[in-house]
């Protein structure tokens, strides 16, 4: 993955976003307050456009700017959860102009515990972990059976919505949603099926 | 949806001016969205400092003045505001003496205030937090997000702000406010669910007869829906679970709040049942306040808090603010 690549996949990622908006808000009114897609479409609209004004020469770099554009644009708590897994993953790169699949791995786990030491939540907590988590298994183990970064995303992708859609049945234990106790039950998590939206923009660009 | 708006993405921003128009004692940051006192930064003072999503006032913008908040910082419409922002605001109101932060137990308010705070500390600021989380609707366990801040907020940042003008040091000043949201309870009712300008409608559906017991000031739902009945009966049940919450072994401050949508004379009805119930439970009421303090956009509802008062929380709520939303004394 390049520079190039790496803003191909925020502006995917803010496409996706903008295309559900309408399909997080009505998830996120189910079991929490309903902003999910407004604010987290108003955050990549800005990391679009913080991306396109300076464009990053490094893969850590746009994944830093993405992340601190959206830890300053969007509140709530997907803002710093996923402005704070952006940072943290540009921060594990190297400062190359390419990264292999292999440092990737390293990437989106440290953006992965960056979110857990935040947050606090453990896998089945019904939350973005819950997509987040197996998709960052799924890429590790295609990347160890010799997968490139096409083949590494598409696991991702297909694992993060598998994720997504296995919050269903769980009980929120973390959020607003865990106000609900088991009326949240029943609902598909938002924060984890924009994490599946993050994935499949990525597994799109590779 | 019907509101006096203009397009659905600049309401803050646009209130915001409103506010800096309204209120030339104030001193408004559109850019970066916060709102300070004209004279801040007071040196040697204690600076309190809260923020939320919008759509609670007057809360918290309508608290900044003498004798409450150094600053305020409204997100967008029920979405916290962002470390920055919070940073910005911080370091305006910083007279040297420490900045008190006043957060609502919800995540996104609680991490972004982290971040700020460790931004504010890198930059040499003393912080000090203080999450309030006194709606007794939801139960404090580690399998939740924990207790909302709701009505107590606003007697937190009375007292504590009192306790600041009059000279308190950082310590004594988060010592109060955490007082006085460990002795506070509150508990809410929906009639009808309220409307964000992005969203455009209402935020949960209730059928015509039933209410939402336990509401959250974003219209999160509660302990359970039910039926309609009499304000007597909605009063006894939420007082009788407040008084089972916590101890309320003395004298009490009331707030009867408004969540919006509900006019004064229901917000007078009720505390006239609330005033019966607790002489009945031999709870005396010091001070009492009813009015719409803690919003929740044009939400029909309301929230009852008591705060066990000590005399000195007392003295406090007692002392002089000169805010747009809340004036005391002199």
């Amino acid at each position: 993955m390049d520079a190039t690549l790496a803003r191909d996949w925020m502006r995917a990622a803010a496409a996706a976003v903008a295309a559900d908006t309408d399909r997080l808000t009505r998830l996120d009114a189910a079991i929490g307050d309903g902003d999910h897609g407004v604010n987290l479409n108003r955050g990549f609209t800005a990391v679009v456009a913080a991306l396109e004004q300076a464009p990053p020469q490094t893969v850590s770099e746009v994944l830093v700017k993405a992340g601190v554009t959206l830890m300053s644009r969007v509140g709530g708590a997907s803002g710093p959860l996923y402005g704070s897994a952006l940072r943290a993953a540009g921060k594990a790169l190297p400062p190359t102009a390419e990264v292999r699949p292999s440092e990737l791995v390293v990437a989106l786990r440290a953006g992965l515990e960056a979110v857990r030491g935040l947050g606090g939540a453990a896998p089945g907590d019904k939350t973005l972990v819950d997509a987040y988590g197996p998709a960052v298994d799924a890429f590790e183990q295609a990347v160890a059976a010799g997968a490139d970064l096409a083949g590494a995303a598409a696991a991702a992708a297909g694992a993060a919505e598998a994720g997504a859609e296995a919050t269903v049945p769980l009980q929120a234990r973390k959020g607003r949603a865990s106000y609900l106790g088991e009326r949240s039950v029943g609902h598909r998590d938002p924060g984890a099926t924009s994490t599946s939206l993050m994935f499949k923009a990525l597994s799109q660009v590779a | 949806m019907k509101k006096f708006i203009n397009d659905p993405a600049d309401v803050v921003a646009q209130a915001l001016a409103g506010i800096a128009a309204a209120h030339p004692e104030l001193r408004v940051d559109v850019e970066e969205q916060y709102i300070v006192r004209a004279d801040a930064p007071r040196p040697g003072k204690v600076a309190l400092v809260s923020g939320g999503g919008s759509g609670h006032e007057p809360l918290h913008s309508g608290f900044v003045g003498p004798g409450m908040l150094d600053a305020a910082c409204p997100g967008e419409v029920f979405t916290s505001p962002v470390p920055y922002q919070i940073l910005a605001a911080t370091k305006a109101v910083d007279g040297g003496a420490g900045v008190v932060h006043i957060v609502k137990n919800y995540t996104g308010d609680v991490l972004n205030f982290q971040l700020a705070a460790e931004l504010a500390t890198d930059e040499g600021i003393s912080v000090e937090t203080v999450l309030v989380d006194d709606d007794v609707a939801v139960e404090d366990s580690t399998w939740t997000a924990g207790r909302r801040g709701t009505g107590a907020t606003l007697l937190v940042e009375k007292i504590a702000g009192a306790r600041a003008e009059e000279g308190g040091k950082l310590a004594e000043v988060a010592a109060i406010g955490r007082e006085v949201n460990a002795a506070s309870g509150s508990f809410a009712y929906a009639l009808t669910a309220g409307t964000t300008p992005a969203a455009g409608r209402p935020g949960f559906e209730l059928p015509a007869d039933e209410i939402e017991a336990g509401v959250g000031i974003h219209g999160e739902p509660g302990r359970r829906r039910e039926k309609l009945r009499p304000a007597r009966d909605l009063v006894r049940s939420a007082l009788d679970v407040i008084l089972d919450a916590k101890s309320f072994d003395g004298p009490v401050i009331v707030l009867v709040n408004g969540l919006g949508g509900t006019p004064l004379i229901e917000l007078y009805l009720v505390y006239g049942e609330v005033a019966e119930y607790l002489a009945e439970r031999g709870v005396p009421i010091a001070r009492r306040l009813v009015g719409n303090y803690v919003t929740s956009l044009d939400m029909a509802g309301m929230s009852l808090t008591l705060c066990r008062a000590t005399d000195e929380m007392i003295r406090l709520w007692d002392a002089p603010a000169r805010t747009p939303g809340l004036h005391r004394g002199a």
